[in-house]
């Protein structure tokens, strides 16, 4: 396919990874988080760890949101699927992630709760329209990517005034993350990793734009290089961090031109802000509670806002005691670290939510790495 | 979860719809959030939803850049056997 093959060749990665080996200084080591899942699928699934200099390493970050998204937010969807009487649609990814009790949507859907996957947000609407006798809450989960969407029904709905719908909004924003992983009370507890760059965001950022992590390289003194999700997007990002580390500069630069601008969508921004405000606090998994890192529906559109129509209160819920997820999401630990990987937490029985998404450091080192780890012996 | 791919407009059906070519597989999704797409552009769909634009110039720009970087080690491994 046209833009995706192209970023795919084989032949050039080797040849950007001999260019990275050959722009290192001698003795120097560099670590790069790479924010979001779809990198660190990029790089699990394409061998770019492989390809990487020894002297190169790199940590997965948190930007995942099925990852990050707390056991008391999906509580919250069962419950109005299993007790309110409710048909909850949620997105593909969100029907695993485990929960309370030992239970997850999918294993509620089990139970009888009326749970609807949806493959868009206009979906779950659409069920709204079918089922007007009954409540139907869109359980919203995702980054600024996947925000605009949800604005749009929001807004959809408010023109058809539509009685029975509302949205569970649990949309995080990443530059309130990016900044909490090297500033935040929980770096005492989990320590810290030395990090000199961040490969930045690349469909975030097709909305944000380029401009909003300015103000986090400069106060960090951070390197950032947004990138496209394709290997070869990302190996060039490497390069162009590991040329901002040798150069001692700290800006946010763009890999990903051809679909970043530094402005980003302003046509979806104008419609996001239009919906949603930002929320004072919101739990993440593994991060903890983050000030400023989320949304809520703004007071105009409350009768659509799911927690005020069923007036839910949030309880956090704390993760399993074995499950390192939280030290993973920071980069802190590695999924062979934690004593569940692998072992009682797999793709199909997923314990943590880091092996839930294909996204999820657990789940990508599960399906592409895992038997790097096994030294090959001669028979 | 971000996942989102490169697809051509291949017809308008409204102000806020149309149908999208992605390797052969039509779908109808909404521009309501790039209501500058035309027929032939590509779109990044996502959710059923084109969040964004492909700027063809920068794509090639970004290849061209692959494609010195060939020059770039040959002059490096001429310049390491003198």
């Amino acid at each position: 396919m046209k833009y995706i093959d192209e970023f795919r060749d084989g032949e050039i990665a080797q040849r950007l990874a001999q260019r990275i080996a050959a722009e290192l200084q001698p003795g120097r080591r560099y670590s790069f988080m790479e924010f979001c899942g779809g990198h660190t699928h990029a790089i699990s699934r394409y061998g770019i760890a492989e390809l990487l200099p020894e002297a190169v390493h790199m940590i997965h970050g948190p930007g995942c949101p099925v990852c990050v998204l707390p056991i008391g937010r999906i509580d919250q969807a069962i419950d109005l699927a299993l007790n309110r009487g409710a048909i909850v649609c949620t997105y593909g990814d969100t029907m695993r992630v485990p929960a309370s009790h030992s239970l997850s949507l999918m294993k509620a859907k089990a139970r009888g709760a009326d749970i609807r996957m949806v493959y868009s947000a206009a979906d779950a609407l659409k069920v709204a329209r079918t089922h007007p006798e009954r409540e139907v809450v869109f359980f919203a989960i995702g980054f600024e990517t996947t925000t605009p969407p949800t604005a749009l029904v929001i807004q959809q709905a408010a023109k058809e005034d539509l009685p029975n719908f509302s949205v569970l909004c649990c949309h995080v924003l990443t530059p309130a993350a990016i900044t909490h992983i090297l500033n935040s009370p929980e770096v005492a507890q989990y320590g810290t990793v030395p990090i000199d760059g961040f490969v930045g965001p690349a469909h975030v950022s097709i909305v944000i734009g380029s401009a909003p992590y300015e103000g986090f390289a400069e106060a960090y003194r951070q390197p950032v290089v947004i990138a496209g999700f394709e290997p070869l997007d990302v190996m060039q990002a490497i390069l162009m961090l590991v040329r901002q580390v040798n150069d001692g500069r700290a800006v946010v630069e763009n890999e990903f031109t051809r679909a970043v601008t530094r402005e980003g969508n302003l046509a979806a921004q104008h419609i996001v802000n239009d919906v949603f405000e930002p929320r004072d606090h919101f739990e993440w998994r593994g991060l903890g509670e983050v000030p400023h890192s989320a949304l809520k529906i703004r007071p105009a559109y409350a009768r659509f806002d799911a927690e005020q129509r069923f007036g839910l209160q949030y309880q956090g819920v704390p993760d399993h005691k074995q499950c390192d997820c939280g030290a993973i999401l920071r980069g802190v630990k590695r999924p062979t670290d934690c004593k569940l990987f692998g072992t009682v937490c797999t793709p199909e029985n997923p314990m943590g939510s880091c092996m839930v998404s294909s996204e999820g450091a657990c789940a990508a080192h599960y399906s592409y790495g895992r038997f790097r780890d096994i030294p090959v012996v001669a028979a | 979860m971000c996942l989102a791919l490169p697809a051509r407009v291949v017809t308008l059906v409204d102000a806020l719809n149309a149908v999208v070519d992605l390797g052969g597989v039509r779908k109808e999704v909404s521009i309501a959030l790039t209501p500058e797409a035309q027929v032939g552009d590509y779109v990044i769909v996502h959710v059923g939803h084109a969040i964004g634009m492909i700027d063809p110039e920068e794509a090639e720009r970004t290849l061209a850049l692959f494609a010195e970087l060939g020059e770039m080690n040959e002059a490096l491994a001429q310049g390491a056997q003198p």
